[in-house]
């Protein structure tokens, strides 16, 4: 990732971003802060011993979850609540899978009364085949849902306009996609989410798309407030060492983030004093 | 028709419900917590729509399954 520097977009946003800066030491949403600025999914694991050991690794302190109909004719495994405590993780709904705001809300109502919390993963699909979000569903889902109290997180496009939207309608954070969920093609549109961080007071994840370590740390580097993924954990060789490294990336991009890197330069510039050298 | 003098019909002993979108005959009499444990269901670990509204879990053992009833019974999965 090589963020464009020295542009009239960068030069205004670095208030912006000098702003985030003073952020540091936690990732606040609604009435919570947490230590870790990696969340992370229960998805696609071999099994759930892997998952909880990822978590472990990842010391992500928010797990996402789905919620899905019991199957009634099943002999009954362990429940995932077995293996997640929730004194510990923040174990957060999410609505994947629906693909109107109607449906989000009944199981974002579902997820709720579970009892465990008022934070939701908001996800409204629009299409199959990319898995981007229907902005105006989401809008329309993540309005009532902030007004009936929930803590409402909506995964949405890397579009800023409907960034402000959705803070608008009562977001707690925005979470825009890196690229497709599961692709693990990386952050393809840094510009979008450098517009997110300047159109939005709330906090910004970026959600889906993150492949590796590289990936995670240049998208922290933009001063994104945090990172959710799955896919890229749970489809790892070995997940459990890939959360280890997922753990240190996220929080080695949001230090160098906060460090304020370097200005980029054309040529070289001697790290050692051009006086005094010897026979000169 | 009036049966004036016949004793009121006792209540069928199975009757016909959707639970998770399937057809389930269940005995007349069974309440939500009744219907989780005979799926070996854990209440603390479920949450129940029943005809689109959500059940507190202080109503299971109260709240009788009546015909036609439709019920959700989902929990938390995998997922991102």
């Amino acid at each position: 990732m090589n963020p464009a520097r020295g542009t009239d977009l960068m030069t205004e946003s670095s208030a912006r971003t000098a702003d985030r800066r003073e952020t540091a030491g936690g990732l606040t949403l609604g009435d919570r802060t947490f230590g870790s600025r990696l969340i992370i999914g229960t998805g696609k694991y071999d099994s759930p011993q892997t998952m909880a050991a990822a978590l472990e690794a990842s010391g992500a302190e928010i797990i996402t979850v789905a919620v899905r109909r019991v199957d009634l004719d099943a002999s009954k495994e362990e429940s995932l609540l077995h293996w997640l405590d929730p004194e510990r993780v923040l174990i957060l709904p999410n609505t994947a899978g629906c693909y109107t705001a109607d449906e989000a809300i009944r199981v974002a109502r579902l997820g709720r009364a579970a009892g465990l919390s008022d934070f939701v993963k908001l996800e409204v699909i629009g299409d199959e085949k990319t898995l981007y979000p229907d902005v105006l569903e989401l809008l329309k889902a993540t309005e009532i849902l902030a007004a009936e109290g929930f803590t409402v997180l909506p995964y949405t496009s890397d579009d800023p306009v409907v960034a402000r939207r959705l803070q608008e309608a009562g977001a707690a954070a925005v979470m825009p996609l890196a690229s497709p969920i599961g692709s693990g093609l990386g952050l393809v549109d840094p510009l979008g989410i450098r517009f997110i961080l300047e159109a939005v007071s709330v906090p910004v994840i970026v959600d889906a798309g993150v492949g590796t370590a590289s990936d995670a740390a240049a998208t922290m580097e933009l001063g994104v407030d945090g990172i959710l993924m799955n896919t890229a954990i749970a489809e790892a060789r070995d997940p459990v060492r890939m959360a280890a490294a997922m753990r240190l990336a996220v929080a080695a991009g949001r230090i160098a983030f906060e460090a304020g890197p370097m200005e980029r330069r054309t040529y070289a510039s001697p790290s050692s004093p051009p006086a005094g050298r010897v026979g000169g | 028709m009036t049966r004036s003098s016949s004793p009121a019909a006792p209540p069928p002993t199975t009757f016909e419900i959707v639970a998770n979108g399937h057809a389930r005959r269940v005995a007349g009499g069974t309440t939500v917590a009744g219907f989780l444990a005979a799926h070996e269901l854990d209440p603390d670990l479920v949450v129940v729509e029943r005809n689109g509204e959500i059940l507190r879990r202080a109503a299971f053992d109260a709240v009788h399954v009546e015909p036609g009833d439709e019920l959700e019974i989902v929990h938390f999965v995998g997922g991102g």
